[in-house]
């Protein structure tokens, strides 16, 4: 499936701001399973320092943004042909060794909540890993809701369990952890999804990968409940949120910040 | 505790010197020990003037500390050096490859030689590092590797200070200082000068320009935290004497990509970096965001091949001392040769047995944290009293896999001067290291620290320890 993506994020200040730094994971490369047939990023009120592969292989680009600017926009255009691979990736090519998706982060440390989301389903996993997971992927959204609104960027995987709701990012980090707890190597993926008779879409999307021993990295879209097929394209991986985010800054003073998105996936 | 016979560096059983000393024992025997002594005194006046102290953690009422210096020299042969320098030459470009491979194909973990724990439960790995091959490979640009001497020809290494060895300023300085007091003992031996390291490490660093540099003569900076870091005055002794800037995080900013100093006539690039501060301050955006030490995006210059940063970020896995244990494996690994300098039979408390042997012979042991370093938090099983020994078990017993163990080692002695005339201090050794792409260069000499406490061996500065001028001799 050929996808067409159009991704603009604009963050407004309430008075220019001095200084500001921000990485951007927010270009797709070419892997397993998808191809990029063109993708731009442009900037307005910043300026790209540099360009480069991060640690986990991610596309990262460093901005500054214009001295005395009061917003920045980053907008990214492009087209991916995707396949359908059931959501199964297989080894990678990156040279991140699996034992450090077996850690846990500040961001996915388990609690009790997701520790007895994990034990349900303990007996299955050890019998089969991917049907362990499909249940733990089951389990998790019917102990948290979808919900917009209710959790920030910065909450825990266990913060949001323990409130029984969230969004893709909430459901992705708590699939990372209890996995990991159960012993399975598992990272966050951001990326796109195209939705159904949905164009104009709030925010970008993401998902989990797990390691099956037999089959390699396979995806879980916890929020909505399949494997990533054709209609997912994947641009940043990481140990959580944190690290595959699409924008992750650092800014001098004290500004108020708006931030506004408008995502279109189309085929 | 019973009687212990160690080896004198200068002395032999019968009194004569040995062989590197012969000449300065002549030269002492002629010497008024009171004029010597008085000496001593100047030296400590000429410390003091030039400002060469050291900050104690752990003691208030000391901010700032003067290292005592003893003015009989530690003398090694050319024959012993030359031994020490391909043993060391050996050392630290296995523990280049040894890097540079964990951070990229992991080959020797997936060959089992070093077991995966060892580095996934090492603190000091820096995820962010994956993937990055440096010039040259090179991630550990200067080393001081430590070497204590226990017989005529046995030397050991107890560690390899492959992050951030400090105490080179020492070096200089206790030579600057011989050389004023005994001008003639210099030209009665001939000593190898140590007065080119700034030079060479001038010359070394700007071989490691990165990959995108273009120039002919790569700038090269010293950052350091700032004047209330312990070794700030060696930080700016090296920055000058090396002809590079000293520069601090307000100084610096990633422009255009690179790292850019703030000059009276605009902003300079620069290529490489000699920084002294901790890889977590090292750069807001990608580590501690709190940091006011750092640059903010050195991280992505890095990665983008923009900038050097020596030694590079993640370097201290190779400081842990459970990894310690496993370098004669390290150096076969890489080298393909056995290591030519012994490492010290080390007890990993993690692994049942050893932890068990360890606490039934607590009393004759040394143990140390795994990540510990400066002689903090270590205890010396012989010199320790019963109650800190039972304290200590309780340590082990709690988080075994915080410590190892070692022997106490017989560490040799030499001489120092007191009221009494000469009597034997244990010594260690710390030779500086500089690796770039094209070479491993040894500076023919070191700083030698002395347990100035009769008996201890103990030399850390920051436990009461002394430094000595170091002398390699030429052929």
């Amino acid at each position: 499936m050929r996808l067409n993506i159009t991704h603009k994020t604009t963050y407004s200040y309430d008075r220019p701001v001095h200084y500001a730094l921000l990485q951007l994971r927010m270009t797709p490369r070419n892997s397993i399973g998808q191809d990029v047939l063109n993708w731009t990023t442009t900037l307005e009120g910043a300026t790209r320092q540099v360009k480069y592969d991060d640690h986990f292989r991610n596309v990262t680009e460093m901005i500054e943004m214009d001295a005395g600017a009061s917003s920045v926009t980053i907008t990214c255009q492009g087209e991916v042909e995707v396949q359908n691979l059931h959501g199964v990736i297989g080894a990678g090519t990156g040279l991140a060794p699996l034992w450090l998706f077996l850690q846990q982060t500040p961001a996915t440390a388990p609690g009790p909540t997701i520790r007895k989301i994990a034990q349900q389903v303990k007996k299955a996993t050890e019998a089969n890993q991917l049907d362990g997971m499909h249940r733990l992927s089951e389990a998790i959204a019917e102990a948290v809701t979808y919900r917009t609104g209710m959790t920030l960027s910065t909450t825990t995987a266990e913060d949001a369990a323990s409130e029984g709701q969230g969004v893709c990012q909430d459901h992705t980090q708590i699939m990372i952890a209890a996995a990991r707890h159960l012993g399975l190597p598992a990272r966050y993926v951001s990326g796109y999804l195209l939705m159904d008779e949905v164009v104009d879409q709030e925010a970008s999307h993401a998902w989990a990968e797990v390691w099956i021993d037999s089959l390699g990295w396979v995806g879980f879209d916890v929020s909505n409940a399949v494997c990533p097929d054709d209609r997912y394209v994947r641009v940043a991986l990481g140990r959580d949120y944190g690290e595959a985010a699409p924008v992750h800054g650092l800014r001098q003073g004290d500004a108020a910040e708006e931030l506004c998105v408008s995502l279109q996936v189309q085929q | 505790m019973t009687e212990r016979r160690f080896f004198d560096e200068m002395v032999l059983e019968g009194g004569d010197a040995r062989s590197p000393y012969a000449d300065y024992q002549k030269w002492f025997a002629n010497e008024d020990p009171k004029s010597l002594l008085k000496k001593s005194a100047e030296a400590e006046t000429f410390f003091r003037r030039i400002g060469i102290t050291f900050n104690v953690y752990g003691q208030k009422d000391a901010d700032e500390r003067l290292i005592p210096f003893d003015i009989v020299p530690r003398i090694i042969s050319a024959k012993e050096w030359r031994v020490l320098e391909k043993g060391i030459e050996q050392r630290v470009r296995a523990l280049n490859a040894f890097l540079a491979d964990i951070y990229n194909k992991q080959e020797i973990l997936k060959a089992g030689r070093v077991p995966e724990h060892i580095i996934s439960r090492n603190a000091a790995f820096l995820p962010q590092m994956i993937g990055m091959m440096p010039p040259g490979g090179v991630y550990t640009h200067i080393v001081g590797t430590d070497l204590v001497r226990t017989g005529e020809n046995e030397f050991y290494v107890l560690e390899d200070n492959a992050r951030t060895p400090s105490g080179v300023s020492y070096m200089l300085e206790n030579r600057e200082t011989m050389l004023q007091m005994f001008p003639e003992l210099f030209t009665k031996m001939k000593v190898r000068p140590v007065s080119s390291y700034p030079a060479e490490l001038r010359r070394s660093l700007g071989e490691c320009a990165p990959p995108n540099f273009n120039g002919t003569k790569p700038a090269v900076a010293v950052l350091t935290p700032g004047i209330h870091n312990s070794a700030y005055f060696e930080h700016s002794f090296l920055a000058d004497h090396m002809g590079a800037e000293l520069v601090e995080s307000s100084d610096l900013r990633v422009i255009d990509g690179r790292v850019q100093m703030r000059t009276t006539r605009g902003y300079k690039a620069l290529d490489v970096i000699y920084r002294r501060v901790d890889d977590e301050y090292l750069d807001p955006l990608t580590f501690n965001p709190d940091s006011l030490l750092g640059v903010p995006g050195i991280m992505d210059a890095y990665r983008a091949g923009n900038i050097t940063i020596a030694n590079a970020p993640g370097t201290g896995i190779a400081d842990d001392k459970a990894l310690y244990s496993y370098m004669p494996d390290i150096v076969e690994f890489y080298t393909g040769e056995k290591a030519i300098l012994q490492n010290v039979p080390t007890w990993r408390c993690s692994e049942e047995d050893s932890l068990k042997y360890v606490l039934d012979n607590l009393a004759e042991l040394v143990v140390k944290e795994v990540h510990g370093s400066g002689g903090y938090g270590m205890l010396v099983g012989p010199a320790a009293s019963k109650k800190e020994l039972k304290a200590f078990e309780a340590k082990l017993r709690a988080r075994p896999d915080n410590y190892v163990a070692q022997p106490t080692l017989a560490l040799s002695t030499v001489p120092i001067m007191t009221k009494a005339g000469l009597a034997p201090r244990h010594v260690d050794l710390r030779p500086f290291v500089l690796v770039s792409p094209k070479r491993v260069h040894i500076t023919a000499g070191g700083l030698t620290r002395v347990a100035l406490k009769e008996g201890s061996l103990v030399v850390n500065s920051s436990q009461g320890g002394g430094t000595k001028d170091t002398w390699v001799l030429g052929d």
